[in-house]
C-alpha cells in the first residue's frame, strides 16, 4: 500500500503549493509512490483518518485553522510545516505587531462582519507538535521533493540548502 | 603624619573621653533605623538628658547597625557603672518614650520594654567584620581608634614587608566574600606579582542581590574598617590609587564613607606619606548609576573608566588586565573589612574560626517569613537550622519552614531535609545554591517555589545588559516560561523547554550574571518538582498563582 | 615563547603567541560561526557563536576573545556545542522580526546564513515581537530596529576606524538598542560623517542603503582589514 499523503493550505499566499508543482516531472513519480487523499489540488471536501504525512502552508490566523490543524494532527503521523508561514507565521504573523483590527486598514472594503481571527498568528509547530520544519519563502521543489523521497526511505532528509525567506 | 605613638596617643586620649560616662544611650542611625525615625529617637534622648542636667554622666551616642533591623529604630541603654556593664535594647522606640527610657535608666532599673541582649540573636554571633558596627560612632575617627582602628595598617606599613601582609593574608584563608569564594590571599599575590608601572586596589561596593544589605552596614557603620582594609591591601600588591565603587542608592553609606576618607587623609592616614612612611595612597568614591551587573568585576571597572557598564570575557582577569589596563586588586567590602583583624591577630588566629575549607566568619542578611529579620555574623560552618531557628527565632505564626534562598538571583533555595548543612562556600554549592554575598530569605508553606523563581529571574531579566545573547534573549523567554507555569497554561513540551533553556543561559552568557541566572529555576526543580507538576496540571499548592485561582474556578 | 603548539579537534595546530584562538582557527580553515565578529574591529565576544571547549577550562570560551597558549586543546563541533549555537540563533530570531522574506539582505544575511548552515530550522521559544521603529531620516542610508541582533559592528567601526563614534548602545537587557549620538534622528547628527562603513559591516539588514528592495542589500567588508591595518601605521 503506498503512504497516504495530504497538503493542506491555511493563511498562506498558496506559493508552497505553486513550488510543490514546480517538481515538473517528478511529480508523476512521486504520485505513483504516494497516495494523495486530500489538497486544494483535488476534490476531496473532508479531510481523512489515517493520513502517513500531511504538508501543512501557512499560517494559525484564524480560529477555523485552528480547528483544522488539530483535526489534521489528530489524523496524520507525520506533520510537515512547509515554508516559512507554517514555521515562523512569517507576513500573516506581522500583524502581531499592529493593535488589533488595524492590520484591516490594508483593504479598500474592509469585511462588514467580524473575522474569527486570533489575536496572535502562530506558527503551526506552537499549536499542535510538528515533526519537521521545512522552511523557505517558498521552500524550493527541490527539498520539497527531497523531504517526500527522504520520509518514503525512512531516513532523515537533506535539507541544507533551506533557508528563512528566498 | 600619624606614627604609631601618635595613633596611640589618639586612641587614649578617646577612650578616655568615652570613660568618663556611667551611662550611654546608643542610638541606631544606619539607614534602616533612619528611615524608621531613628534621628527624632537621637534628638528627643539628647533633649531629655539635657532638661535633666544628665550629660555629664549620660552619653547619647549616634551608632552604626545594631542588627536587629526589623525592630527599629532601636536603642541599647548601656550602664556601665554600680553592678558592672549591662545592657538593654529598646526596640521600635519612639520619640515620646524618651523621658521614660531616661527615668527608669537614672533609677538604675532595665528599660520597661526591652530585649535582653543576650537572647541567641546576640549571643550565638561572633562579631569580626561587624565588631564595632552599633558601637561606634561611624562619623568620628577619634571613635574608631579609640578601638584600634588603623593600628593593623600602622603595624603593616612600619613592622611588615608587603610579602610578610601576603603571607598573613593568605594564611588566614580568607576567600572573596562577594559571592565567589575566590581565595583572597591568592589574588592578592597574583596582583603583587602582575608587572604595572601603575596598580590600583578597588572596593566593590554595588551590593545588589534583593533582600541583601550587608556590606551597605559596614560602610554606614565602620567606613574606616574598609579603609583601612584597603590601604593594607594597597600596600601589600604595591597600588596607589584606590576606588570604592558604591551604589547610588546608598546616600548615606557614600556621605560616611566620603567623611572618613577625609578624617583619615587629614591625620596623614591615607595620602602621601603615611603614617610617617613613604608610602602612599589616595582613595576615591565612584558612585554607580543603578545596574546591578555593575558589581560584575569586569563591569564595574568599564563603569569606573567612564564607559558603558558592561563585562568583558575573562580572560584576562583584572588582576593582570584591569583598571586602565593595568593590575587592579578587586575585593567587596566585607572581604576588605576583614583584612584589618587578620593583621592585627594574625591569619593563624582567623584560620582557627570556621570550617576546614571556608574560615573566619560571614555576615548574613536574616530575611522573609523569620521572626528575626536582620544581620548576623556567625563562624562559617554554622548549621542553616540554627541560622533560622536560634538566631533567627524560627517561622512567625507557627508556619511550617519551606525552604531558605541563599544567594540573591544566581543562588537557589535548600529544602527543609538539609537544613543540617553547615554554611560553607563547598556545601551549598553542592546543595544547588551559592554563598554569594549573604543574603538570606526565608520561605514558609505559604510560598510558591515557581512563583519565587520567576520572581529572580524577572529580576535577571530587567538587570541583564543586554550585551550577549543568552542573558539578554533567554532571561526574557526563561520567564514567558515561568510565567506560563505560573498561569497554569504550559504543557510538559514547555517544562522540557524551561529545562533546555536553563541549560543554554548558565552555560553560554558571557559573565555570572546569565550564568547563574537559571540557579532559582534549577534549584527549585532539583527540590520542588512536584510544584512544577502541579502548576502543569493547573494547581498552585501554595495558592499563590493564578494557576490555583483557574483550577478553583474550575470546581 | 613565540610560537605555540594546539591541538584543535585532535589535529595538531602551530600558531603564534598572543595570536587569538579565531585567529588561529581561521588560518587553519577551521570553521567555526561567528556574527559579532569582523576583521578589523576589536572582539567583544558577544554573540557567543564561536564559544568552543577548552580542556581543563570549567566555562566554554568565545574563540574571539581567547588567547591561545602552548598544548591548549579545543574543541570546535560537538553536539552540545552546535546544540548550543542553534539555541543562541534561535533566540536571535526570537527576539525581533526577522521576516527574512520581506528584508532587504535576504540572500545577503549572516543571521540567515548562519541558520541554514546550522540547520536552525524552526524557533520554539515565543516570538517578543517588540514594536521597534525605523530611522529613515539620514540621506542616504535607514535603520531596521527590527532586524538589529546588537552585535555592535556598527557601534565599533565608527568608533575604531571611522573615528566619529556616532553610534552606541543605549537601554539594558531586551530594551537595548543603538542609537546614533543621545539618540537623536540619525539625519540629525551632528557627528556622523556619512562614510557608510556602519551600514557595510552590520551582518542583517538592519543598517541599510535607501532604494534596496527585498534581497538588493549586499555588504562588503574586504575595506576593513585593509583600514584597520592602516590605521594601525602597518601597510
Amino acid at each position: 500500500m503506498r503512504p497516504r499523503l495530504a497538503t493542506v493550505w491555511l493563511d498562506g499566499c498558496s506559493g508552497c503549493h505553486m513550488s510543490l508543482l514546480d517538481m515538473d516531472e517528478r511529480l508523476l513519480d512521486v504520485a505513483t509512490r504516494y497516495e494523495l487523499v486530500y489538497s486544494p489540488l483535488i476534490d476531496a471536501k473532508e479531510f481523512p483518518d489515517n493520513v502517513d504525512v500531511t504538508l501543512v502552508e501557512g499560517a494559525v490566523s484564524t480560529e477555523a485553522d485552528l480547528a483544522k490543524i488539530r483535526k489534521i494532527r489528530g489524523r496524520t503521523r507525520t506533520l510537515v510545516s512547509l515554508g516559512d508561514c507554517a514555521v515562523t507565521g512569517n507576513i500573516p504573523a506581522l500583524r502581531n505587531l499592529l493593535p488589533p483590527g488595524e492590520a484591516l486598514a490594508v483593504y479598500d472594503h474592509p469585511p462588514r462582519s467580524e473575522v474569527p481571527a486570533l489575536r496572535h498568528v502562530q506558527p503551526v509547530h506552537q499549536v499542535v507538535p510538528v515533526e519537521l520544519h521545512l522552511p523557505g519563502c517558498p521552500p524550493s521543489a527541490d527539498a520539497i521533493h527531497e523531504v517526500l523521497i527522504a520520509l518514503l526511505e525512512g531516513r532523515a532528509p537533506d535539507v541544507r540548502g533551506a533557508r528563512f525567506g528566498n | 603624619m600619624t606614627t604609631p605613638d601618635e595613633l596611640g596617643d589618639l586612641a587614649e586620649r578617646a577612650r578616655e573621653a568615652d570613660a568618663v560616662y556611667c551611662e550611654r544611650l546608643r542610638v541606631c542611625t544606619a539607614a534602616s533605623c533612619l528611615s524608621s525615625g531613628g534621628a527624632a529617637v537621637e534628638a528627643a534622648l539628647a533633649a531629655e538628658i539635657a532638661a535633666r542636667g544628665l550629660g555629664e554622666r549620660c552619653q547619647v551616642k549616634p551608632v552604626g547597625c545594631l542588627g536587629l533591623c526589623s525592630q527599629g529604630p532601636i536603642v541599647a541603654v548601656e550602664t556601665l557603672a554600680g553592678e558592672g556593664r549591662a545592657e538593654h535594647l529598646v526596640p521600635r522606640m519612639q520619640p515620646d518614650e524618651a523621658a521614660a527610657v531616661v527615668e527608669r535608666m537614672a533609677a538604675e532599673l532595665p528599660p520597661e520594654r526591652s530585649i535582653a541582649a543576650d537572647i541567641p540573636f546576640f549571643s550565638r554571633q561572633q562579631r569580626i567584620v561587624t565588631a564595632n558596627c552599633g558601637r561606634i560612632d561611624p562619623n568620628r575617627i577619634e571613635d574608631a581608634l579609640a578601638v584600634g582602628g588603623y593600628e593593623a595598617l600602622l603595624h603593616a606599613l612600619h613592622e611588615m614587608t608587603p610579602a610578610e601582609v601576603l603571607d598573613e593574608v593568605h594564611r588566614s584563608g580568607l576567600r572573596g566574600r562577594g559571592g565567589a569564594g575566590y581565595p583572597t590571599g591568592l589574588k592578592w599575590r597574583t596582583v603583587a606579582k602582575a608587572a604595572g608601572a601603575q596598580k590600583y586596589v578597588i572596593c566593590n561596593a554595588d551590593e545588589g542581590d534583593p533582600g541583601a544589605y550587608m556590606d551597605r552596614s559596614v560602610l554606614e557603620s565602620d567606613p574606616h574598617r574598609v579603609i583601612e582594609g584597603m590601604a593594607i591591601g594597597a600596600y601589600a600588591v604595591g597600588a596607589s590609587e584606590g576606588y570604592v565603587y558604591v551604589r547610588a542608592e546608598y546616600q548615606l553609606a557614600i556621605e560616611r564613607l566620603k567623611a572618613a576618607i577625609r578624617q583619615a587623609d587629614r591625620l596623614g592616614l591615607l595620602g602621601s606619606a603615611m603614617g610617617g612612611t613613604s608610602f602612599r595612597f589616595h582613595v576615591e568614591v565612584r558612585i554607580g548609576a543603578g545596574a546591578y551587573v555593575c558589581g560584575e568585576e569586569t563591569a564595574l571597572l568599564a563603569s569606573i573608566e567612564g564607559g558603558r557598564g558592561t563585562p568583558r570575557p575573562r580572560p584576562p582577569y583584572p588582576a593582570e588586565t584591569g583598571l586602565f589596563g593595568m593590575p587592579t586588586l578587586i575585593n567587596n567590602v566585607e572581604t576588605w573589612a576583614n583584612v584589618p583583624p587578620i593583621v592585627r591577630r594574625g591569619g593563624e588566629w582567623f584560620a582557627s574560626i570556621g570550617t576546614e575549607r571556608s574560615k573566619g566568619t560571614k555576615v548574613f542578611a536574616l530575611a522573609g517569613k523569620v521572626v528575626n529579620n536582620g544581620l548576623v555574623e556567625v563562624p562559617m560552618g554554622t548549621p542553616l537550622r540554627e541560622m533560622i531557628f536560634e538566631l533567627g527565632g524560627g517561622i512567625p505564626d507557627g508556619a511550617a519552614f519551606k525552604a531558605v534562598q541563599t544567594g540573591g538571583p544566581s543562588g537557589g533555595c535548600i529544602p527543609a531535609e538539609h537544613l543540617d548543612a553547615p554554611v560553607d562556600y563547598e556545601t551549598l554549592t553542592q546543595l544547588g545554591s551559592i554563598m554569594g554575598s549573604g543574603g538570606m530569605i526565608v520561605m514558609d508553606e505559604h510560598d510558591c517555589m515557581v512563583d519565587v523563581a520567576k520572581f529572580f529571574m524577572g529580576f535577571c531579566r530587567d538587570e541583564s545588559c543586554g550585551k550577549c545573547v543568552p542573558c539578554r534573549v533567554g532571561t526574557v523567554e526563561l520567564h514567558h516560561l515561568l510565567e506560563a507555569l505560573a498561569r497554569g497554561s504550559a504543557s510538559e513540551r514547555d517544562l522540557a523547554l524551561l529545562e533546555e533553556l536553563c541549560d543554554l543561559v548558565r552555560h553560554t552568557s558571557l559573565c555570572g550574571l546569565g550564568q547563574s541566572a537559571p540557579n532559582p529555576v534549577l534549584s527549585t526543580l532539583r527540590y520542588f518538582r512536584d510544584e512544577y507538576r502541579a502548576h502543569l496540571a493547573g494547581r498552585c499548592p501554595a495558592g499563590v498563582c493564578a494557576a490555583s485561582a483557574r483550577s478553583e474556578a474550575a470546581q | 615563547m613565540s610560537v605555540c603548539t594546539l591541538f584543535v579537534d585532535g589535529r595538531e595546530v602551530s600558531a603564534g603567541a598572543g595570536e587569538t584562538l579565531l585567529e588561529v582557527l581561521r588560518e587553519n580553515g577551521i570553521d567555526v560561526p561567528t556574527l559579532c565578529n569582523l576583521e578589523g574591529l576589536s572582539a567583544v565576544g558577544a554573540c557567543r557563536m564561536c564559544l568552543v571547549a577548552v580542556k581543563g577550562q570549567g566555562r566554554l570560551m568565545p574563540a574571539c576573545t581567547t588567547r591561545v597558549w602552548d598544548h591548549m586543546e579545543v574543541t570546535t563541533h560537538d553536539e552540545r556545542l552546535d546544540r548550543y549555537r542553534r539555541g543562541v540563533l534561535e533566540l536571535l530570531f526570537a527576539e525581533r522580526n526577522h521576516v527574512c522574506s520581506v528584508c532587504v539582505a535576504s540572500g545577503h544575511c549572516e543571521l540567515q546564513s548562519l541558520a541554514a548552515q546550522l540547520g536552525m530550522d524552526h524557533v520554539r521559544f515565543d516570538y517578543l515581537h517588540p514594536p521597534l521603529a525605523v530611522d529613515a531620516s539620514h540621506p542616504r542610508f535607514a535603520i531596521d530596529h527590527n532586524r538589529c541582533i546588537l552585535c555592535t559592528r556598527c557601534v565599533r567601526v565608527c568608533d575604531e576606524i571611522e573615528g566619529a563614534h556616532t553610534w552606541d548602545v543605549a537601554g539594558r537587557g531586551v530594551k537595548a538598542w543603538v542609537v546614533t549620538d543621545l539618540a537623536e534622528p540619525w539625519g540629525e547628527s551632528s557627528t556622523c560623517t556619512s562614510c557608510g562603513k556602519c551600514v557595510q559591516v552590520c551582518p542583517t539588514g538592519s543598517l541599510f542603503v535607501k532604494g534596496h528592495a527585498v534581497g538588493e542589500m549586499e555588504k562588503r567588508t574586504a575595506f576593513l582589514p585593509y583600514l584597520a591595518r592602516r590605521r594601525k601605521g602597518t601597510p
